[in-house]
């Protein structure tokens, strides 16, 4: 090695190697093993009786991403473009409930959404439940709840990366397209829009990639009837349907989904940023 | 060049309690090359940008065509301009930069918008980098480009919507000096051939004199004085336009009579008349005014304290009673002796004193910044009444 600081990566790479390579590797024999370690593709073959848990998973998750970017967006704009101050008190704000355990915060929707929970209870005293002749409003238990969950728990995630992107954009171009005859909508949409994209597509991935392979939120916020692929990879290798070499076989094949949206996500942002969103 | 297109009347810009700009009174008429020169922090991008909306007045008027613009935003206004940085789109390429503006429906006589034909956008964005001198570079990333090259793509982006005034704000300050002079004259050139008002900010007195019709000199917030490159040069109104428009000796002088000047007790011919009897007086001699004599047929008589090569001619220093005065001259006068000076009348440029009289025209730092080389006890403090060239 040419520089003697690279000796410190040693740890790094050795660590990465130990727990990342290796993982992989074994996820890999697994999968194309039977129990005995025999090769086969049975397991993938097994996979099509879970054809609806892929659907779901990515219906779900690309819904959460969705709405995270539609609130994640207009909120780190009004963010980047006030005082520093403030900007201080939001982002303390945004990252507040991250400093808390994600399943401790998502046990807490589900007394909030619970059939008696909080909500239905105010509902309840407003006389929402009387006007609509019913007991409560089903939350718990929908799809609903758990793109709910998805959301609050990846929203930061979004905002993060498209708040620094704007905040970082050079003053002067904003004025450049305003002296050339732009007004604040075309501003936002031809200079604003597309050089904020960057930002865009890392919240995007890191909120579809957590949420597609999400299991907790699901189990609980579901209720059991929206099971989602983290679910049924832990089924495989904790649950009662114990099959790591399926487990495997699933979180291989879900792998490989993710690398490819993400490889073509990456595709869209080294074109004409323009080109895509207009 | 003789209507009038923008006019600056009593522009006050206020920063809380901070004035930046304090009562400015400007006229730019229609097709000249106007220069706002002065020293950063003087108030000149302030001014730019007052003109191209970036930025309201406190207080005063912005006149455009006679029409008052002080709160039209800068969309609306047949300005634009070349910002210090070129400002261009990172994300579009050369011809998507130039094409920007074209692309924008603009308001016709009727109130409708009126959006131009992909043809008409491209003969003008191919015609606007015939101008630049840019054609074969449309796909080119601007990130790809040098310096001088997305200068001109900047250049081509703001005219190609045939603005009536184009603002520049030290369009070629990050450049190499040949690129400068190589930009100042095809900056000239694009002007006259396209017949459009340029205003023009810069710190470099050179680039100023070089290019423009009119020049602004600023200081503090306040204009300086306002003339041809010939005037400022030749009749500074006061100490601080003197000093910053090339090099200066500036004297304290008497003014005895019409025509007559007195300064270390001798009395000169001058051309300058209007001056109260005996009333005190800025005296400007510029360096290469002054003809160096043998000793006994000086007006004054001094010591030679330090020479410099410049190429051209030598700079040197000489202590005339105690004042060190910048002189150039062809003929090398070697440190120590003893010389004479003659100054023609025309030579002396006569100036009423004002708040800058005293700070400028002494070159003893000058010569003290060699002295502080060879003498470990130079005193710092003397520095002081230097100036900050």
């Amino acid at each position: 090695m040419k520089n003697k600081l690279s000796w410190f990566a040693v740890p790094y790479v050795g660590w990465m190697a130990l727990m990342v390579v290796i993982p992989i590797l074994i996820m890999v024999v697994y999968a194309f093993t039977t129990a005995e370690f025999q090769g086969t593709l049975e397991n993938f073959a097994e996979m099509g009786a879970y054809t609806s848990v892929f659907l779901r998973s990515f219906r779900l998750a690309l819904v959460a991403t969705l709405v995270c970017l539609l609130i994640g967006y207009p909120v780190s704009y009004w963010m980047a473009r006030e005082g520093a101050g403030f900007q201080r008190v939001a982002m303390a704000l945004i990252m507040l409930p991250m400093w808390m355990n994600f399943l401790l915060r998502t046990y807490s929707w589900m007394s909030i959404l619970e059939n008696n929970g909080l909500l239905n209870q105010l509902f309840r005293a407003v006389g929402l439940l009387d006007l609509l002749g019913v007991e409560y409003i089903p939350m718990i238990g929908t799809s609903g709840a758990v793109v709910l969950g998805m959301v609050y728990n990846y929203l930061p995630f979004m905002i993060l990366p498209i708040y620094s992107v704007i905040l970082k954009l050079d003053g002067s171009l904003l004025e450049a397209a305003r002296d050339l005859g732009a007004d604040s909508r075309r501003v936002f949409r031809r200079v604003i829009l597309p050089l904020s994209l960057p930002g865009v597509l890392s919240g995007v991935t890191m909120v579809f990639v957590p949420s597609v392979s999400t299991f907790a939120i699901s189990r609980l916020l579901g209720g059991g009837t929206q099971m989602m692929l983290g679910d049924l990879i832990e089924l495989q290798f904790l649950g009662g349907s114990y099959d790591p070499h399926l487990g495997a076989a699933i979180s291989m094949v879900m792998m490989a989904i993710v690398v490819v949206c993400m490889v073509v996500m990456n595709r869209f942002g080294e074109g004409e940023g323009e080109a895509v969103l207009l | 060049m003789s209507k009038e297109l923008i006019r600056l009347t009593d522009c006050v810009m206020a920063f809380d309690e901070d004035i930046v700009l304090d009562k400015i009174n400007l006229s730019i008429k229609d097709k000249e090359f106007l220069t706002l020169l002065g020293p950063s922090g003087c108030g000149k991008t302030t001014t730019l940008r007052i003109i191209g909306g970036f930025q309201t007045p406190t207080s005063g008027d912005v006149l455009f065509d006679g029409v008052r613009i002080n709160a039209v935003p800068p969309h609306k206004r047949t300005i634009n301009t070349v910002f210090q940085k070129y400002a261009l789109f990172p994300h579009l390429n050369v011809y998507e930069n130039i094409a920007f503006g074209l692309r924008i429906p603009k308001a016709d006589a009727k109130g409708g918008k009126v959006k131009l034909s992909e043809e008409e956008i491209d003969r003008r964005v191919t015609e606007m980098l015939e101008v630049v001198n840019l054609r074969g570079f449309e796909r080119r990333r601007t990130t790809q480009l040098s310096g001088g090259q997305q200068q001109r793509v900047a250049i081509a982006r703001a005219l190609v919507n045939r603005p009536k005034v184009l603002l520049l704000d030290e369009p070629l300050g990050a450049l190499d000096l040949k690129l400068r002079k190589d930009m100042q004259n095809e900056l000239k050139r694009i002007q006259k051939a396209m017949e459009i008002t340029f205003v023009y900010v810069t710190h470099d007195q050179e680039e100023a004199l070089a290019m423009s019709d009119t020049v602004v000199v600023m200081d503090s917030g306040r204009i300086q004085q306002i003339g041809s490159p010939e005037d400022i040069y030749n009749e500074p109104r006061n100490a601080f336009v003197a000093d910053f428009i090339g090099e200066s000796n500036i004297i304290d002088g008497i003014m005895r009579a019409d025509g007559v000047v007195e300064i270390f007790n001798r009395r000169f011919q001058c051309l300058d008349s209007g001056f109260g009897k005996d009333e005190a007086v800025d005296v400007v001699i510029r360096p290469e005014d002054v003809d160096i004599v043998p000793e006994d047929q000086g007006q004054l008589r001094g010591t030679v304290t330090s020479v410099t090569f410049k190429g051209m001619q030598y700079d040197i220093i000489v202590d005339f009673y105690g004042f060190k005065w910048l002189i150039q001259t062809t003929d090398l006068s070697p440190v120590g002796s003893r010389i004479g000076i003659k100054i023609d009348p025309d030579g002396i440029h006569v100036m009423k004193k004002s708040e800058y009289s005293g700070l400028f025209g002494d070159y003893s730092s000058y010569s003290e910044e060699y002295e502080e080389i060879s003498d470990a006890s130079f005193d710092p403090e003397e520095e002081d009444s230097g100036d900050e060239e």
